[in-house]
Protein backbone atom coordinates (compact mmCIF):
# COMPACT_ATOMS: atom_id res chain seq x y z
CA UNK A 1 0.00 0.00 0.00
CA UNK A 2 2.72 2.48 1.44
CA UNK A 3 4.92 1.61 -1.98
CA UNK A 4 1.87 2.24 -4.02
CA UNK A 5 1.60 5.71 -2.80
CA UNK A 6 5.32 6.27 -3.14
CA UNK A 7 4.96 5.25 -6.85
CA UNK A 8 2.09 7.64 -6.84
CA UNK A 9 3.66 10.32 -5.39
CA UNK A 10 7.21 10.37 -7.56
CA UNK A 11 4.68 9.88 -10.46
CA UNK A 12 2.84 12.88 -9.40
CA UNK A 13 5.99 14.98 -9.20
CA UNK A 14 7.61 14.25 -12.40
CA UNK A 15 4.42 14.53 -14.35
CA UNK A 16 4.22 18.75 -12.10
CA UNK A 17 8.16 19.01 -13.19
CA UNK A 18 7.63 17.99 -16.81
CA UNK A 19 4.67 20.37 -17.02
CA UNK A 20 5.50 22.98 -15.28
CA UNK A 21 9.28 23.12 -17.50
CA UNK A 22 6.94 22.57 -20.83
CA UNK A 23 5.16 25.37 -19.73
CA UNK A 24 8.09 27.85 -19.01
CA UNK A 25 9.25 26.84 -22.45
CA UNK A 26 6.63 27.04 -24.79
CA UNK A 27 6.66 28.24 -28.30
CA UNK A 28 4.32 31.84 -29.19
CA UNK A 29 1.04 30.44 -31.25
CA UNK A 30 1.35 31.35 -34.93
CA UNK A 31 -1.67 32.77 -35.02
CA UNK A 32 -2.22 35.95 -33.31
CA UNK A 33 -5.61 35.54 -32.27
CA UNK A 34 -5.97 38.66 -29.70
CA UNK A 35 -5.45 40.65 -32.67
CA UNK A 36 -7.95 38.75 -34.88
CA UNK A 37 -10.73 38.80 -32.40
CA UNK A 38 -9.93 42.60 -31.85
CA UNK A 39 -10.33 42.95 -35.74
CA UNK A 40 -13.85 41.43 -36.13
CA UNK A 41 -14.83 42.70 -33.36
CA UNK A 42 -17.18 45.70 -34.98
CA UNK A 43 -18.93 42.54 -36.83
CA UNK A 44 -19.91 40.68 -33.52
CA UNK A 45 -22.62 42.64 -32.69
CA UNK A 46 -21.54 42.89 -28.96
CA UNK A 47 -18.43 44.85 -27.30
CA UNK A 48 -17.00 42.56 -25.00
CA UNK A 49 -14.49 39.62 -26.78
CA UNK A 50 -15.14 36.80 -24.69
CA UNK A 51 -19.30 37.26 -25.15
CA UNK A 52 -18.34 37.77 -28.72
CA UNK A 53 -16.35 34.93 -29.32
CA UNK A 54 -18.67 32.75 -27.10
CA UNK A 55 -21.81 33.59 -28.55
CA UNK A 56 -20.24 34.96 -32.43
CA UNK A 57 -16.85 33.07 -33.25
CA UNK A 58 -16.93 30.11 -32.11
CA UNK A 59 -20.91 29.94 -30.75
CA UNK A 60 -20.64 26.31 -32.46
CA UNK A 61 -18.79 25.12 -29.10
CA UNK A 62 -21.32 26.68 -26.80
CA UNK A 63 -23.99 25.15 -28.37
CA UNK A 64 -22.47 21.76 -28.50
CA UNK A 65 -21.70 22.68 -24.87
CA UNK A 66 -25.58 23.41 -23.82
CA UNK A 67 -26.05 19.64 -25.50
CA UNK A 68 -23.64 18.20 -23.35
CA UNK A 69 -25.64 19.92 -20.17
CA UNK A 70 -28.73 18.96 -21.81
CA UNK A 71 -27.39 15.09 -21.91
CA UNK A 72 -26.18 15.24 -18.73
CA UNK A 73 -29.45 16.24 -17.26
CA UNK A 74 -31.38 13.90 -19.33
CA UNK A 75 -29.17 10.96 -18.14
CA UNK A 76 -29.25 11.83 -14.27
CA UNK A 77 -33.60 11.78 -15.11
CA UNK A 78 -33.17 8.22 -16.91
CA UNK A 79 -31.02 7.10 -13.38
CA UNK A 80 -33.68 8.62 -11.15
CA UNK A 81 -35.05 6.46 -8.39
CA UNK A 82 -38.79 6.02 -8.82
CA UNK A 83 -39.54 7.30 -5.82
CA UNK A 84 -41.80 9.97 -4.27
CA UNK A 85 -40.04 13.32 -3.94
CA UNK A 86 -40.16 15.05 -1.09
CA UNK A 87 -38.97 18.64 -0.89
CA UNK A 88 -40.21 19.41 2.63
CA UNK A 89 -37.75 16.63 3.70
CA UNK A 90 -34.74 18.57 2.42
CA UNK A 91 -35.80 22.27 4.17
CA UNK A 92 -33.38 22.82 6.77
CA UNK A 93 -35.94 23.65 10.28
CA UNK A 94 -34.01 27.47 10.32
CA UNK A 95 -36.92 30.04 10.33
CA UNK A 96 -33.65 32.78 9.56
CA UNK A 97 -32.49 31.14 6.24
CA UNK A 98 -37.15 31.49 5.77
CA UNK A 99 -36.52 35.09 6.70
CA UNK A 100 -32.72 35.82 4.74
CA UNK A 101 -34.52 34.21 1.42
CA UNK A 102 -37.22 36.65 1.58
CA UNK A 103 -34.62 39.11 1.29
CA UNK A 104 -32.34 37.72 -0.99
CA UNK A 105 -34.53 36.12 -3.61
CA UNK A 106 -35.45 39.60 -5.43
CA UNK A 107 -31.42 40.14 -4.95
CA UNK A 108 -30.39 37.14 -6.70
CA UNK A 109 -33.10 37.49 -9.54
CA UNK A 110 -31.49 40.89 -9.71
CA UNK A 111 -27.64 40.08 -9.68
CA UNK A 112 -28.80 37.31 -12.60
CA UNK A 113 -30.52 39.72 -14.76
CA UNK A 114 -27.50 42.20 -14.35
CA UNK A 115 -24.72 39.63 -14.93
CA UNK A 116 -27.01 38.78 -18.45
CA UNK A 117 -27.19 42.37 -19.47
CA UNK A 118 -23.41 43.39 -19.23
CA UNK A 119 -22.48 40.24 -21.14
CA UNK A 120 -22.90 42.19 -24.12
CA UNK A 121 -20.61 45.09 -22.82
CA UNK A 122 -17.82 43.24 -19.70
CA UNK A 123 -17.42 40.40 -17.88
CA UNK A 124 -20.83 38.18 -17.69
CA UNK A 125 -23.18 36.58 -19.88
CA UNK A 126 -25.56 33.72 -19.51
CA UNK A 127 -23.40 31.22 -17.79
CA UNK A 128 -22.65 33.28 -14.92
CA UNK A 129 -26.50 34.26 -14.71
CA UNK A 130 -27.61 30.97 -15.28
CA UNK A 131 -25.60 29.78 -12.23
CA UNK A 132 -26.82 32.70 -10.14
CA UNK A 133 -30.23 31.38 -10.97
CA UNK A 134 -29.66 28.07 -10.06
CA UNK A 135 -28.09 29.47 -6.85
CA UNK A 136 -31.20 30.91 -6.07
CA UNK A 137 -33.45 27.71 -6.72
CA UNK A 138 -30.56 25.54 -4.64
CA UNK A 139 -31.47 28.15 -1.75
CA UNK A 140 -34.93 27.50 -1.98
CA UNK A 141 -34.78 24.22 -2.00
CA UNK A 142 -32.63 24.21 1.41
CA UNK A 143 -35.16 26.94 2.15
CA UNK A 144 -37.79 23.95 2.34
CA UNK A 145 -39.84 26.40 0.01
CA UNK A 146 -42.45 24.44 -1.79
CA UNK A 147 -41.51 25.41 -5.40
CA UNK A 148 -44.46 23.29 -7.58
CA UNK A 149 -44.02 24.97 -10.81
CA UNK A 150 -40.58 22.94 -10.44
CA UNK A 151 -42.42 19.43 -10.24
CA UNK A 152 -44.39 20.14 -13.35
CA UNK A 153 -42.59 17.78 -15.54
CA UNK A 154 -43.76 19.10 -19.10
CA UNK A 155 -42.75 22.71 -18.14
CA UNK A 156 -39.35 21.43 -16.79
CA UNK A 157 -38.28 19.66 -19.69
CA UNK A 158 -39.65 22.30 -22.26
CA UNK A 159 -37.60 25.03 -20.17
CA UNK A 160 -34.08 22.49 -20.19
CA UNK A 161 -34.42 22.17 -23.73
CA UNK A 162 -35.21 25.62 -24.83
CA UNK A 163 -32.01 26.87 -25.11
CA UNK A 164 -30.53 24.18 -27.50
CA UNK A 165 -33.64 24.50 -29.22
CA UNK A 166 -33.59 28.42 -29.73
CA UNK A 167 -29.56 28.33 -30.18
CA UNK A 168 -30.33 25.91 -33.09
CA UNK A 169 -33.57 27.57 -34.23
CA UNK A 170 -31.26 30.80 -34.78
CA UNK A 171 -28.33 29.03 -36.10
CA UNK A 172 -30.68 27.18 -38.75
CA UNK A 173 -32.98 30.58 -39.25
CA UNK A 174 -29.77 32.79 -40.88
CA UNK A 175 -29.73 29.80 -43.32
CA UNK A 176 -32.84 30.66 -45.16
CA UNK A 177 -31.06 34.06 -46.71
CA UNK A 178 -28.34 31.98 -47.61
CA UNK A 179 -25.32 32.37 -44.89
CA UNK A 180 -23.79 29.51 -43.48
CA UNK A 181 -25.36 27.85 -40.23
CA UNK A 182 -24.90 29.91 -37.30
CA UNK A 183 -23.37 33.20 -38.77
CA UNK A 184 -25.73 35.91 -37.90
CA UNK A 185 -26.50 39.01 -40.59
CA UNK A 186 -24.47 41.93 -39.16
CA UNK A 187 -27.53 44.20 -38.35
CA UNK A 188 -29.17 41.83 -36.17
CA UNK A 189 -26.56 40.30 -34.59
CA UNK A 190 -26.77 41.73 -31.13
CA UNK A 191 -30.78 41.20 -30.96
CA UNK A 192 -30.26 37.21 -31.50
CA UNK A 193 -27.11 36.77 -29.24
CA UNK A 194 -29.47 38.60 -26.87
CA UNK A 195 -32.02 36.31 -27.31
CA UNK A 196 -30.50 33.36 -27.08
CA UNK A 197 -28.05 34.61 -23.88
CA UNK A 198 -31.81 34.79 -22.57
CA UNK A 199 -32.78 31.43 -23.20
CA UNK A 200 -29.32 30.40 -22.42
CA UNK A 201 -29.69 31.28 -19.10
CA UNK A 202 -33.20 29.96 -18.25
CA UNK A 203 -31.97 26.26 -19.75
CA UNK A 204 -28.39 26.61 -17.70
CA UNK A 205 -30.41 27.50 -14.45
CA UNK A 206 -32.94 25.07 -15.06
CA UNK A 207 -30.27 21.82 -15.54
CA UNK A 208 -28.52 22.93 -12.72
CA UNK A 209 -31.46 23.25 -10.27
CA UNK A 210 -32.39 19.80 -11.71
CA UNK A 211 -29.12 18.15 -11.60
CA UNK A 212 -29.29 19.15 -7.60
CA UNK A 213 -33.15 18.12 -7.18
CA UNK A 214 -32.47 15.01 -8.75
CA UNK A 215 -30.67 13.41 -5.46
CA UNK A 216 -33.42 13.97 -3.24
CA UNK A 217 -32.28 12.90 0.48
CA UNK A 218 -33.09 9.44 0.39
CA UNK A 219 -32.29 6.51 3.10
CA UNK A 220 -28.75 6.17 2.59
CA UNK A 221 -28.37 2.93 3.68
CA UNK A 222 -28.28 0.25 0.85
CA UNK A 223 -30.11 -2.53 2.76
CA UNK A 224 -33.39 -0.32 3.81
CA UNK A 225 -32.90 1.22 -0.09
CA UNK A 226 -33.59 -2.65 -0.99
CA UNK A 227 -36.65 -3.02 1.42
CA UNK A 228 -38.05 -0.12 0.26
CA UNK A 229 -37.31 -0.89 -3.65
CA UNK A 230 -39.11 -4.76 -2.63
CA UNK A 231 -35.83 -6.55 -3.54
CA UNK A 232 -34.55 -9.21 -1.80
CA UNK A 233 -31.06 -8.41 -0.59
CA UNK B 1 8.63 35.43 -13.90
CA UNK B 2 5.73 37.24 -15.40
CA UNK B 3 2.49 36.59 -13.47
CA UNK B 4 1.38 34.96 -16.64
CA UNK B 5 3.68 32.27 -15.16
CA UNK B 6 2.78 32.32 -11.65
CA UNK B 7 -0.97 31.32 -12.62
CA UNK B 8 0.36 28.84 -14.70
CA UNK B 9 2.60 27.14 -12.44
CA UNK B 10 0.07 27.26 -10.06
CA UNK B 11 -1.98 25.38 -12.28
CA UNK B 12 0.45 22.57 -12.89
CA UNK B 13 0.95 22.35 -9.34
CA UNK B 14 -2.71 21.94 -8.93
CA UNK B 15 -2.83 19.79 -11.66
CA UNK B 16 -0.31 17.48 -9.93
CA UNK B 17 -1.82 17.47 -6.41
CA UNK B 18 -5.52 16.31 -7.91
CA UNK B 19 -3.34 13.64 -10.15
CA UNK B 20 -1.92 12.22 -7.07
CA UNK B 21 -5.49 12.59 -4.94
CA UNK B 22 -7.05 10.85 -8.14
CA UNK B 23 -4.52 7.71 -7.66
CA UNK B 24 -3.93 7.41 -4.36
CA UNK B 25 -8.00 7.49 -2.77
CA UNK B 26 -10.41 4.80 -3.21
CA UNK B 27 -13.41 6.57 -1.68
CA UNK B 28 -15.37 7.75 -5.52
CA UNK B 29 -16.06 11.13 -4.06
CA UNK B 30 -12.48 11.68 -3.12
CA UNK B 31 -11.36 10.66 -6.27
CA UNK B 32 -14.68 13.19 -8.36
CA UNK B 33 -12.72 15.98 -6.15
CA UNK B 34 -9.30 15.22 -6.87
CA UNK B 35 -10.43 15.20 -10.51
CA UNK B 36 -12.43 18.88 -10.42
CA UNK B 37 -9.21 19.95 -8.77
CA UNK B 38 -7.27 18.33 -12.09
CA UNK B 39 -9.76 20.64 -14.22
CA UNK B 40 -9.18 23.63 -12.53
CA UNK B 41 -5.94 23.52 -12.77
CA UNK B 42 -5.36 23.08 -16.54
CA UNK B 43 -8.19 25.98 -16.53
CA UNK B 44 -5.55 27.92 -14.54
CA UNK B 45 -3.22 27.12 -16.78
CA UNK B 46 -5.03 27.87 -20.01
CA UNK B 47 -6.51 31.72 -18.39
CA UNK B 48 -2.77 32.24 -17.06
CA UNK B 49 -1.24 32.04 -19.91
CA UNK B 50 -4.15 33.41 -22.30
CA UNK B 51 -2.74 37.03 -20.68
CA UNK B 52 1.17 36.51 -22.07
CA UNK B 53 2.95 37.67 -24.92
CA UNK B 54 -0.08 39.47 -26.95
CA UNK B 55 -2.21 40.56 -24.27
CA UNK B 56 -5.56 39.51 -23.16
CA UNK B 57 -6.66 36.41 -25.65
CA UNK B 58 -10.27 35.86 -25.29
CA UNK B 59 -10.28 32.94 -26.89
CA UNK B 60 -8.91 30.69 -24.25
CA UNK B 61 -11.48 32.42 -21.66
CA UNK B 62 -13.87 31.43 -23.90
CA UNK B 63 -13.33 28.08 -23.89
CA UNK B 64 -12.93 28.17 -20.09
CA UNK B 65 -15.98 29.28 -18.93
CA UNK B 66 -17.20 26.79 -21.43
CA UNK B 67 -15.22 23.73 -19.88
CA UNK B 68 -16.11 24.82 -16.18
CA UNK B 69 -19.96 24.90 -16.94
CA UNK B 70 -19.28 21.17 -18.91
CA UNK B 71 -17.01 20.32 -15.43
CA UNK B 72 -20.19 21.29 -13.01
CA UNK B 73 -23.32 19.32 -15.25
CA UNK B 74 -20.68 16.53 -15.33
CA UNK B 75 -19.52 17.04 -12.20
CA UNK B 76 -23.40 16.50 -10.84
CA UNK B 77 -23.98 13.82 -13.25
CA UNK B 78 -20.61 11.71 -11.29
CA UNK B 79 -23.05 12.35 -7.97
CA UNK B 80 -26.23 11.02 -9.51
CA UNK B 81 -24.39 7.96 -10.74
CA UNK B 82 -22.07 7.64 -7.66
CA UNK B 83 -25.24 7.54 -5.49
CA UNK B 84 -27.26 5.02 -7.61
CA UNK B 85 -24.16 2.91 -7.14
CA UNK B 86 -23.49 2.66 -4.05
CA UNK B 87 -27.94 1.74 -3.53
CA UNK B 88 -26.90 -0.93 -5.67
CA UNK B 89 -24.11 -2.22 -4.29
CA UNK B 90 -23.19 -0.73 -0.72
CA UNK B 91 -19.62 0.32 -1.83
CA UNK B 92 -18.26 3.63 -2.44
CA UNK B 93 -15.29 2.25 -4.59
CA UNK B 94 -14.93 0.30 -7.72
CA UNK B 95 -13.96 -3.26 -7.61
CA UNK B 96 -9.95 -3.87 -8.91
CA UNK B 97 -8.60 -4.77 -11.89
CA UNK B 98 -6.83 -7.56 -11.34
Amino acid sequence: MSLRLVSAALLCVAVTVALAWAVLDRPLPEENLPDRVAAAMPESGVDHPVTAVLLNFRSYDTLLEIAVLLLAVVVALALREAQPDQPEAMGLDNPLLRAVMAWLLPLILIVAGFLLWAGSYQPGGAFQAGSVLAAAGVLLRLAGVTTAWLDNATLMRAGLALGLLTFLGVGLLVMIPGAPFLTYPLEYAGTLILVIELTLTLSIGLTLISLFRLTPPYADDPDEAREQAGKTP
Amino acid sequence: MSGALVFAWSGVLLFGLGLFGFIAHRHLLRRLLAFNIMGSGSFLVLVGLAQDGRGVDPVPHAMVITGIVVAVASTALALVVFRRWYRASGRTDLPEDT
